[in-house]
Protein backbone atom coordinates (compact mmCIF):
# COMPACT_ATOMS: atom_id res chain seq x y z
CA UNK A 1 0.00 0.00 0.00
CA UNK A 2 2.78 2.38 0.92
CA UNK A 3 4.39 1.64 -2.43
CA UNK A 4 1.21 2.49 -4.31
CA UNK A 5 0.90 5.82 -2.50
CA UNK A 6 4.49 6.78 -3.15
CA UNK A 7 4.07 5.83 -6.81
CA UNK A 8 1.07 8.11 -7.16
CA UNK A 9 2.84 10.89 -5.33
CA UNK A 10 5.77 10.51 -7.63
CA UNK A 11 4.14 10.37 -11.05
CA UNK A 12 4.51 14.06 -11.77
CA UNK A 13 8.26 13.93 -11.41
CA UNK A 14 10.17 12.11 -14.10
CA UNK A 15 13.28 11.73 -11.98
CA UNK A 16 11.14 10.25 -9.29
CA UNK A 17 9.50 7.79 -11.68
CA UNK A 18 12.93 6.65 -12.79
CA UNK A 19 13.96 6.15 -9.22
CA UNK A 20 10.92 3.95 -8.74
CA UNK A 21 11.74 1.91 -11.84
CA UNK A 22 15.36 1.45 -10.88
CA UNK A 23 15.03 1.12 -7.15
CA UNK A 24 11.79 0.13 -5.54
CA UNK A 25 10.61 -2.44 -7.98
CA UNK A 26 13.44 -4.78 -8.73
CA UNK A 27 13.10 -6.44 -12.10
CA UNK A 28 12.37 -10.15 -11.85
CA UNK A 29 13.39 -13.03 -14.10
CA UNK A 30 9.77 -13.26 -15.10
CA UNK A 31 9.71 -9.60 -16.15
CA UNK A 32 12.72 -10.21 -18.37
CA UNK A 33 11.39 -13.47 -19.78
CA UNK A 34 8.04 -11.87 -20.64
CA UNK A 35 9.45 -8.62 -22.06
CA UNK A 36 9.00 -8.71 -25.82
CA UNK A 37 12.18 -6.80 -26.49
CA UNK A 38 14.40 -8.95 -24.26
CA UNK A 39 13.59 -12.53 -23.29
CA UNK A 40 10.34 -12.80 -25.20
CA UNK A 41 10.35 -16.50 -24.33
CA UNK A 42 6.57 -16.58 -24.87
CA UNK A 43 7.20 -16.01 -28.57
CA UNK A 44 8.10 -19.69 -28.75
CA UNK A 45 7.26 -21.36 -25.42
CA UNK A 46 4.07 -21.94 -23.50
CA UNK A 47 4.34 -21.85 -19.71
CA UNK A 48 1.36 -24.02 -18.79
CA UNK A 49 1.69 -23.46 -15.03
CA UNK A 50 1.36 -19.66 -15.34
CA UNK A 51 -2.15 -18.31 -15.99
CA UNK A 52 -0.77 -14.97 -17.17
CA UNK A 53 1.49 -16.51 -19.82
CA UNK A 54 -0.96 -15.50 -22.53
CA UNK A 55 -0.91 -16.20 -26.25
CA UNK A 56 2.33 -18.16 -26.30
CA UNK A 57 3.91 -19.33 -29.54
CA UNK A 58 4.47 -23.01 -30.26
CA UNK A 59 7.78 -23.49 -32.02
CA UNK A 60 9.56 -24.50 -28.80
CA UNK A 61 8.49 -27.10 -26.22
CA UNK A 62 6.29 -25.97 -23.30
CA UNK A 63 8.41 -24.93 -20.33
CA UNK A 64 7.11 -27.12 -17.52
CA UNK A 65 8.55 -29.32 -14.75
CA UNK A 66 11.90 -27.74 -15.45
CA UNK A 67 13.67 -28.61 -12.20
CA UNK A 68 12.80 -32.27 -12.77
CA UNK A 69 13.95 -32.22 -16.36
CA UNK A 70 17.01 -30.08 -15.74
CA UNK A 71 18.17 -31.14 -12.27
CA UNK A 72 21.44 -29.32 -12.88
CA UNK A 73 20.74 -25.62 -13.17
CA UNK A 74 23.95 -25.15 -15.14
CA UNK A 75 22.62 -27.33 -17.94
CA UNK A 76 19.55 -25.12 -18.09
CA UNK A 77 21.69 -22.01 -18.07
CA UNK A 78 23.87 -23.40 -20.86
CA UNK A 79 20.78 -24.11 -22.96
CA UNK A 80 19.55 -20.54 -22.65
CA UNK A 81 23.06 -19.11 -23.03
CA UNK A 82 23.50 -20.84 -26.39
CA UNK A 83 21.01 -23.44 -27.61
CA UNK A 84 23.03 -23.88 -30.81
CA UNK A 85 25.90 -25.44 -28.82
CA UNK A 86 23.89 -28.64 -28.40
CA UNK A 87 21.70 -28.28 -31.47
CA UNK A 88 23.36 -26.38 -34.33
CA UNK A 89 20.01 -25.97 -36.11
CA UNK A 90 18.24 -24.58 -33.05
CA UNK A 91 15.72 -21.86 -33.71
CA UNK A 92 16.29 -20.46 -30.24
CA UNK A 93 18.34 -17.25 -29.99
CA UNK A 94 21.67 -17.63 -28.14
CA UNK A 95 20.72 -15.26 -25.33
CA UNK A 96 24.04 -15.20 -23.51
CA UNK A 97 26.45 -15.80 -26.36
CA UNK A 98 24.99 -12.99 -28.47
CA UNK A 99 24.52 -10.64 -25.56
CA UNK A 100 20.74 -10.48 -25.90
CA UNK A 101 20.68 -10.67 -22.09
CA UNK A 102 23.42 -9.74 -19.65
CA UNK A 103 24.88 -12.45 -17.41
CA UNK A 104 22.88 -11.05 -14.53
CA UNK A 105 19.63 -11.03 -16.48
CA UNK A 106 20.34 -14.54 -17.69
CA UNK A 107 20.80 -15.70 -14.11
CA UNK A 108 17.42 -14.27 -13.15
CA UNK A 109 15.73 -15.88 -16.13
CA UNK A 110 17.30 -19.25 -15.28
CA UNK A 111 15.99 -19.02 -11.70
CA UNK A 112 12.55 -18.14 -13.01
CA UNK A 113 12.47 -20.95 -15.59
CA UNK A 114 13.80 -23.44 -13.05
CA UNK A 115 10.71 -22.79 -10.96
CA UNK A 116 8.29 -23.54 -13.78
CA UNK B 1 45.39 -38.97 -70.18
CA UNK B 2 45.17 -36.22 -72.80
CA UNK B 3 42.12 -34.74 -71.04
CA UNK B 4 43.61 -35.10 -67.61
CA UNK B 5 43.59 -31.49 -66.42
CA UNK B 6 40.29 -30.57 -68.10
CA UNK B 7 37.87 -31.49 -65.31
CA UNK B 8 40.06 -29.63 -62.88
CA UNK B 9 40.07 -26.52 -65.06
CA UNK B 10 36.31 -26.75 -65.41
CA UNK B 11 35.90 -27.03 -61.68
CA UNK B 12 38.07 -23.95 -61.19
CA UNK B 13 36.09 -22.03 -63.82
CA UNK B 14 32.85 -23.15 -62.19
CA UNK B 15 34.13 -21.98 -58.81
CA UNK B 16 35.14 -18.61 -60.26
CA UNK B 17 31.70 -18.19 -61.79
CA UNK B 18 30.16 -18.97 -58.45
CA UNK B 19 28.52 -22.15 -59.67
CA UNK B 20 28.28 -24.22 -56.54
CA UNK B 21 28.77 -27.82 -57.62
CA UNK B 22 27.10 -29.01 -54.42
CA UNK B 23 23.75 -27.55 -55.46
CA UNK B 24 21.78 -29.30 -58.16
CA UNK B 25 20.24 -25.99 -59.17
CA UNK B 26 17.23 -23.76 -58.63
CA UNK B 27 14.57 -26.28 -59.59
CA UNK B 28 16.00 -28.75 -57.12
CA UNK B 29 15.99 -26.06 -54.41
CA UNK B 30 12.37 -25.21 -55.15
CA UNK B 31 11.20 -28.81 -55.13
CA UNK B 32 12.91 -29.45 -51.81
CA UNK B 33 10.95 -26.61 -50.23
CA UNK B 34 7.71 -27.66 -51.95
CA UNK B 35 8.18 -31.21 -50.67
CA UNK B 36 8.87 -29.95 -47.17
CA UNK B 37 5.45 -28.29 -47.14
CA UNK B 38 3.72 -31.18 -48.88
CA UNK B 39 4.89 -33.66 -46.31
CA UNK B 40 4.35 -31.39 -43.31
CA UNK B 41 0.92 -30.13 -44.40
CA UNK B 42 -0.44 -32.77 -46.79
CA UNK B 43 -3.94 -31.26 -46.68
CA UNK B 44 -2.94 -27.80 -47.86
CA UNK B 45 -2.87 -27.31 -51.61
CA UNK B 46 0.10 -25.41 -53.03
CA UNK B 47 -2.15 -22.74 -54.57
CA UNK B 48 -3.42 -21.89 -51.10
CA UNK B 49 0.03 -20.68 -50.07
CA UNK B 50 -0.35 -17.45 -52.03
CA UNK B 51 -2.55 -16.49 -49.07
CA UNK B 52 0.48 -16.53 -46.78
CA UNK B 53 -0.17 -17.31 -43.13
CA UNK B 54 -3.91 -17.39 -43.88
CA UNK B 55 -3.33 -20.79 -45.48
CA UNK B 56 -2.99 -22.19 -41.96
CA UNK B 57 -5.91 -20.42 -40.35
CA UNK B 58 -9.49 -20.90 -41.54
CA UNK B 59 -10.93 -18.19 -39.27
CA UNK B 60 -8.50 -15.52 -40.40
CA UNK B 61 -9.16 -16.66 -43.95
CA UNK B 62 -12.88 -15.95 -43.59
CA UNK B 63 -12.11 -12.50 -42.24
CA UNK B 64 -9.77 -11.90 -45.14
CA UNK B 65 -12.35 -13.00 -47.70
CA UNK B 66 -14.92 -10.59 -46.33
CA UNK B 67 -12.45 -7.68 -46.21
CA UNK B 68 -11.38 -8.41 -49.79
CA UNK B 69 -14.95 -8.07 -51.04
CA UNK B 70 -14.72 -4.35 -50.37
CA UNK B 71 -10.99 -3.75 -50.14
CA UNK B 72 -10.26 -0.77 -47.91
CA UNK B 73 -7.38 0.21 -50.19
CA UNK B 74 -9.27 0.97 -53.42
CA UNK B 75 -8.42 4.67 -53.07
CA UNK B 76 -4.69 3.79 -53.13
CA UNK B 77 -5.14 1.61 -56.18
CA UNK B 78 -7.00 4.43 -57.91
CA UNK B 79 -4.17 6.80 -57.11
CA UNK B 80 -1.82 4.24 -58.64
CA UNK B 81 -3.97 3.95 -61.72
CA UNK B 82 -3.90 7.74 -62.20
CA UNK B 83 -0.10 7.68 -62.03
CA UNK B 84 -0.04 4.76 -64.44
CA UNK B 85 -2.17 6.59 -66.99
CA UNK B 86 -0.60 10.04 -66.65
CA UNK B 87 1.69 10.80 -69.62
CA UNK B 88 5.38 11.18 -68.80
CA UNK B 89 7.33 14.25 -69.97
CA UNK B 90 7.83 12.72 -73.41
CA UNK B 91 4.09 12.21 -73.77
CA UNK B 92 4.48 8.45 -73.50
CA UNK B 93 2.98 6.32 -70.74
CA UNK B 94 4.24 3.31 -68.82
CA UNK B 95 2.11 1.10 -71.03
CA UNK B 96 4.17 2.37 -73.99
CA UNK B 97 7.50 1.32 -72.55
CA UNK B 98 6.82 -1.82 -70.53
CA UNK B 99 6.76 -5.15 -72.35
CA UNK B 100 3.29 -6.19 -73.46
CA UNK B 101 1.87 -2.85 -72.38
CA UNK B 102 2.59 -3.84 -68.79
CA UNK B 103 -0.01 -6.63 -68.82
CA UNK B 104 0.70 -10.18 -67.63
CA UNK B 105 4.40 -9.51 -67.08
CA UNK B 106 4.91 -9.13 -63.31
CA UNK B 107 5.42 -12.88 -62.88
CA UNK B 108 8.57 -12.65 -65.01
CA UNK B 109 10.21 -10.31 -62.48
CA UNK B 110 12.74 -10.10 -60.99
CA UNK B 111 14.54 -11.01 -64.20
CA UNK B 112 18.26 -11.36 -64.76
CA UNK B 113 19.38 -8.78 -67.29
CA UNK B 114 22.43 -10.17 -69.11
CA UNK B 115 23.38 -6.86 -70.69
CA UNK B 116 23.54 -5.12 -67.31
CA UNK B 117 24.81 -8.17 -65.50
CA UNK B 118 22.30 -7.80 -62.69
CA UNK B 119 18.83 -8.58 -61.48
CA UNK B 120 16.10 -6.18 -62.61
CA UNK B 121 12.89 -5.82 -60.62
CA UNK B 122 9.54 -4.49 -61.79
CA UNK B 123 10.40 -1.31 -59.87
CA UNK B 124 13.59 -0.98 -61.95
CA UNK B 125 11.48 -1.27 -65.08
CA UNK B 126 9.29 1.58 -63.89
CA UNK B 127 12.30 3.78 -63.19
CA UNK B 128 13.95 2.86 -66.50
CA UNK B 129 10.77 3.95 -68.22
CA UNK B 130 10.74 7.20 -66.29
CA UNK B 131 14.38 7.93 -67.11
CA UNK B 132 13.86 7.15 -70.80
CA UNK B 133 10.96 9.58 -70.88
CA UNK B 134 12.48 12.56 -69.14
CA UNK B 135 11.39 11.94 -65.56
CA UNK B 136 13.37 11.61 -62.36
CA UNK B 137 13.30 8.12 -60.83
CA UNK B 138 10.99 7.32 -57.94
CA UNK B 139 12.34 6.28 -54.57
CA UNK B 140 11.88 2.52 -54.43
CA UNK B 141 10.42 2.61 -50.94
CA UNK B 142 8.08 5.59 -51.35
CA UNK B 143 4.52 4.32 -50.82
CA UNK B 144 2.94 7.45 -52.35
CA UNK B 145 4.64 7.03 -55.74
CA UNK B 146 6.41 3.76 -56.50
CA UNK B 147 4.19 1.96 -53.98
CA UNK B 148 0.78 2.86 -55.36
CA UNK B 149 1.99 2.80 -58.96
CA UNK B 150 3.29 -0.77 -58.70
CA UNK B 151 0.27 -1.75 -56.58
CA UNK B 152 -1.86 -0.90 -59.59
CA UNK B 153 0.60 -2.15 -62.21
CA UNK B 154 0.83 -5.57 -60.58
CA UNK B 155 -2.94 -6.00 -60.67
CA UNK B 156 -2.56 -6.02 -64.48
CA UNK B 157 -0.83 -9.38 -64.04
CA UNK B 158 -3.38 -10.97 -61.70
CA UNK B 159 -3.81 -14.59 -62.67
CA UNK B 160 -0.41 -14.87 -64.34
CA UNK B 161 1.77 -17.62 -62.93
CA UNK B 162 5.10 -16.79 -61.35
CA UNK B 163 7.70 -17.57 -63.95
CA UNK B 164 11.18 -16.62 -62.74
CA UNK B 165 14.00 -17.88 -64.93
CA UNK B 166 17.58 -18.54 -63.94
CA UNK B 167 19.62 -19.11 -67.09
CA UNK B 168 23.37 -18.88 -67.47
CA UNK B 169 26.17 -18.60 -64.96
CA UNK B 170 25.74 -14.91 -64.13
CA UNK B 171 22.03 -15.36 -63.39
CA UNK B 172 22.83 -18.42 -61.30
CA UNK B 173 25.37 -16.44 -59.32
CA UNK B 174 22.77 -13.77 -58.49
CA UNK B 175 20.30 -16.50 -57.54
CA UNK B 176 22.88 -18.21 -55.32
CA UNK B 177 23.64 -14.90 -53.64
CA UNK B 178 19.94 -14.47 -52.84
CA UNK B 179 19.78 -18.02 -51.57
CA UNK B 180 22.71 -17.35 -49.28
CA UNK B 181 20.96 -14.29 -47.83
CA UNK B 182 17.82 -16.34 -47.29
CA UNK B 183 19.48 -19.19 -45.42
CA UNK B 184 22.22 -17.34 -43.53
CA UNK B 185 21.80 -16.85 -39.81
CA UNK B 186 22.27 -13.20 -39.02
CA UNK B 187 21.71 -10.56 -36.40
CA UNK B 188 21.70 -10.69 -32.64
CA UNK B 189 18.87 -13.22 -32.56
CA UNK B 190 20.69 -15.55 -34.96
CA UNK B 191 17.73 -16.29 -37.22
CA UNK B 192 17.66 -16.94 -40.94
CA UNK B 193 14.67 -16.22 -43.17
CA UNK B 194 14.43 -19.97 -43.63
CA UNK B 195 14.04 -20.58 -39.90
CA UNK B 196 10.81 -18.61 -39.79
CA UNK B 197 9.39 -19.17 -43.27
CA UNK B 198 10.45 -22.75 -44.01
CA UNK B 199 11.19 -24.69 -40.79
CA UNK B 200 8.64 -22.90 -38.62
CA UNK B 201 6.06 -21.78 -41.17
CA UNK B 202 2.66 -22.70 -39.76
CA UNK B 203 3.91 -22.31 -36.19
CA UNK B 204 3.09 -19.31 -34.09
CA UNK B 205 5.50 -16.71 -32.77
CA UNK B 206 3.39 -15.45 -29.91
CA UNK B 207 0.04 -14.98 -31.65
CA UNK B 208 1.61 -14.39 -35.06
CA UNK B 209 1.32 -17.26 -37.54
CA UNK B 210 4.42 -17.63 -39.70
CA UNK B 211 3.76 -17.67 -43.44
CA UNK B 212 5.41 -20.15 -45.81
CA UNK B 213 8.06 -18.92 -48.23
CA UNK B 214 6.17 -20.61 -51.05
CA UNK B 215 3.69 -18.07 -52.37
CA UNK B 216 5.22 -15.20 -50.40
CA UNK B 217 6.26 -13.19 -53.44
CA UNK B 218 3.04 -13.54 -55.43
CA UNK B 219 0.81 -10.89 -53.89
CA UNK B 220 2.57 -7.55 -53.46
CA UNK B 221 2.18 -5.01 -52.17
CA UNK B 222 0.11 -5.78 -49.10
CA UNK B 223 -2.07 -3.27 -47.30
CA UNK B 224 -1.58 -3.71 -43.59
CA UNK B 225 -4.53 -2.78 -41.42
CA UNK B 226 -6.36 -1.97 -44.65
CA UNK B 227 -4.49 0.98 -46.12
CA UNK B 228 -0.87 0.94 -44.97
CA UNK B 229 1.02 -0.03 -48.09
CA UNK B 230 4.03 -2.34 -47.61
CA UNK B 231 6.17 -3.42 -50.56
CA UNK B 232 7.89 -6.79 -50.72
CA UNK B 233 11.31 -5.32 -50.03
CA UNK B 234 9.75 -3.11 -47.34
CA UNK B 235 8.74 -6.37 -45.70
CA UNK B 236 12.34 -7.61 -46.02
CA UNK B 237 13.37 -4.53 -44.05
CA UNK B 238 10.85 -5.36 -41.31
CA UNK B 239 12.00 -8.95 -41.13
CA UNK B 240 15.66 -7.88 -40.97
CA UNK B 241 14.66 -5.76 -37.98
CA UNK B 242 12.93 -8.74 -36.36
CA UNK B 243 16.25 -10.52 -36.72
CA UNK B 244 17.98 -7.52 -35.14
CA UNK B 245 20.06 -7.17 -38.24
CA UNK B 246 20.82 -3.95 -40.11
CA UNK B 247 18.51 -3.87 -43.15
CA UNK B 248 19.56 -2.75 -46.62
CA UNK B 249 17.84 0.05 -48.44
CA UNK B 250 15.16 -1.43 -50.70
CA UNK B 251 16.53 -1.77 -54.21
CA UNK B 252 20.03 -2.81 -53.08
CA UNK B 253 21.82 -5.54 -55.02
CA UNK B 254 21.50 -7.84 -52.04
CA UNK B 255 17.75 -7.30 -51.70
CA UNK B 256 17.24 -7.65 -55.46
CA UNK B 257 19.13 -10.94 -55.44
CA UNK B 258 17.11 -12.05 -52.43
CA UNK B 259 13.90 -11.15 -54.27
CA UNK B 260 15.15 -13.13 -57.27
CA UNK B 261 15.72 -16.31 -55.24
CA UNK B 262 12.65 -15.73 -53.07
CA UNK B 263 10.39 -15.23 -56.10
CA UNK B 264 11.77 -18.30 -57.85
CA UNK B 265 10.42 -20.43 -55.00
CA UNK B 266 6.88 -19.29 -55.90
CA UNK B 267 7.19 -20.36 -59.54
CA UNK B 268 3.98 -21.82 -60.90
CA UNK B 269 1.73 -20.00 -58.43
CA UNK B 270 -0.80 -17.40 -59.49
CA UNK B 271 -0.19 -13.72 -58.91
CA UNK B 272 -2.77 -11.80 -56.96
CA UNK B 273 -1.56 -8.27 -56.34
CA UNK B 274 -2.62 -5.91 -53.60
CA UNK B 275 -4.07 -7.85 -50.72
CA UNK B 276 -5.20 -7.12 -47.20
CA UNK B 277 -3.08 -8.04 -44.19
CA UNK B 278 -4.09 -7.42 -40.61
C1 LIG C 1 12.48 -18.06 -31.56
C2 LIG C 1 12.11 -19.19 -30.79
C3 LIG C 1 12.51 -19.29 -29.34
C4 LIG C 1 12.61 -18.33 -28.37
C5 LIG C 1 12.33 -16.85 -28.50
C6 LIG C 1 13.01 -19.01 -27.16
N1 LIG C 1 13.15 -20.35 -27.40
FE1 LIG C 1 13.65 -21.76 -26.06
N2 LIG C 1 13.57 -23.19 -27.52
C7 LIG C 1 13.16 -22.98 -28.80
C8 LIG C 1 13.16 -24.24 -29.52
C9 LIG C 1 12.76 -24.43 -30.99
C10 LIG C 1 13.60 -25.22 -28.62
C11 LIG C 1 13.76 -26.72 -28.89
C12 LIG C 1 14.95 -26.98 -29.77
C13 LIG C 1 16.23 -26.82 -29.03
O1 LIG C 1 16.37 -27.46 -27.98
O2 LIG C 1 17.07 -26.08 -29.45
C14 LIG C 1 13.86 -24.51 -27.37
C15 LIG C 1 14.28 -25.13 -26.20
C16 LIG C 1 14.36 -24.51 -24.98
C17 LIG C 1 14.69 -25.18 -23.73
C18 LIG C 1 14.95 -26.67 -23.60
C19 LIG C 1 13.62 -27.28 -23.35
C20 LIG C 1 13.62 -28.76 -23.34
O3 LIG C 1 12.60 -29.30 -22.92
O4 LIG C 1 14.59 -29.37 -23.76
C21 LIG C 1 14.66 -24.25 -22.74
C22 LIG C 1 14.92 -24.47 -21.28
C23 LIG C 1 14.32 -22.99 -23.36
N3 LIG C 1 14.14 -23.20 -24.72
C24 LIG C 1 14.18 -21.79 -22.67
C25 LIG C 1 13.94 -20.57 -23.26
C26 LIG C 1 13.92 -19.32 -22.56
C27 LIG C 1 14.12 -19.16 -21.07
C28 LIG C 1 13.67 -18.35 -23.48
C29 LIG C 1 13.63 -16.85 -23.31
C30 LIG C 1 14.66 -16.21 -22.56
C31 LIG C 1 13.52 -19.02 -24.77
N4 LIG C 1 13.68 -20.37 -24.59
C32 LIG C 1 13.23 -18.37 -25.95
C33 LIG C 1 12.80 -21.79 -29.36
C34 LIG C 1 12.84 -20.57 -28.71
C1 LIG D 1 11.92 -14.20 -36.38
C2 LIG D 1 11.06 -14.60 -37.41
C3 LIG D 1 11.24 -14.09 -38.79
C4 LIG D 1 12.36 -14.06 -39.57
C5 LIG D 1 13.75 -14.52 -39.21
C6 LIG D 1 11.96 -13.54 -40.85
N1 LIG D 1 10.64 -13.25 -40.85
FE1 LIG D 1 9.50 -12.71 -42.44
N2 LIG D 1 7.87 -12.58 -41.24
C7 LIG D 1 7.85 -12.85 -39.89
C8 LIG D 1 6.53 -12.55 -39.36
C9 LIG D 1 6.10 -12.73 -37.90
C10 LIG D 1 5.77 -12.09 -40.44
C11 LIG D 1 4.29 -11.66 -40.43
C12 LIG D 1 3.42 -12.88 -40.48
C13 LIG D 1 3.60 -13.61 -41.78
O1 LIG D 1 2.96 -13.27 -42.77
O2 LIG D 1 4.43 -14.53 -41.83
C14 LIG D 1 6.63 -12.15 -41.61
C15 LIG D 1 6.23 -11.82 -42.90
C16 LIG D 1 7.03 -11.92 -44.02
C17 LIG D 1 6.56 -11.68 -45.35
C18 LIG D 1 5.16 -11.27 -45.74
C19 LIG D 1 4.22 -12.41 -45.91
C20 LIG D 1 2.84 -11.96 -46.30
O3 LIG D 1 2.21 -12.71 -47.05
O4 LIG D 1 2.37 -10.90 -45.90
C21 LIG D 1 7.63 -11.88 -46.18
C22 LIG D 1 7.66 -11.73 -47.69
C23 LIG D 1 8.76 -12.24 -45.35
N3 LIG D 1 8.35 -12.27 -44.04
C24 LIG D 1 10.04 -12.51 -45.82
C25 LIG D 1 11.14 -12.71 -44.98
C26 LIG D 1 12.50 -12.76 -45.45
C27 LIG D 1 12.95 -12.64 -46.88
C28 LIG D 1 13.29 -12.93 -44.35
C29 LIG D 1 14.77 -12.91 -44.22
C30 LIG D 1 15.44 -11.76 -44.69
C31 LIG D 1 12.40 -13.07 -43.21
N4 LIG D 1 11.11 -12.90 -43.63
C32 LIG D 1 12.81 -13.36 -41.92
C33 LIG D 1 8.88 -13.36 -39.14
C34 LIG D 1 10.17 -13.55 -39.60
Amino acid sequence: MRKRVSLIACTALIACAQAVAAGNKEETGKDIAFDRSRGNCLACHAMPTLPDAEQPGNSGPPLIAMSARFPDKNTLRAKIHDATAGNPDSFMPPYGKHGVLTEEELGKVVDFVYGL
Amino acid sequence: MKHGPLPLIMAVVAALLGVAPASAGPEDDRLKVVNHFKSKYPDIRMETYVLGALAFDADARLQYDSVMQFPPFVAELERGERLWRAPLKSGKTYADCLPNGGRMIAGNYPMFDESRGRVVTLEDLVNDCRAANGEAPYEYADPATMGVLTAYARTLSDGMRMNIRVEGPAALQAYEDGKKTFYARVGQLNFSCGHCHVDNAGNRLRSELLSPVIGQSAHWPVFRGGDNLVTLQGRYVECFRLMRHVPDKPGSIRFNNLEYFHSYLSNGLELKASVFRK
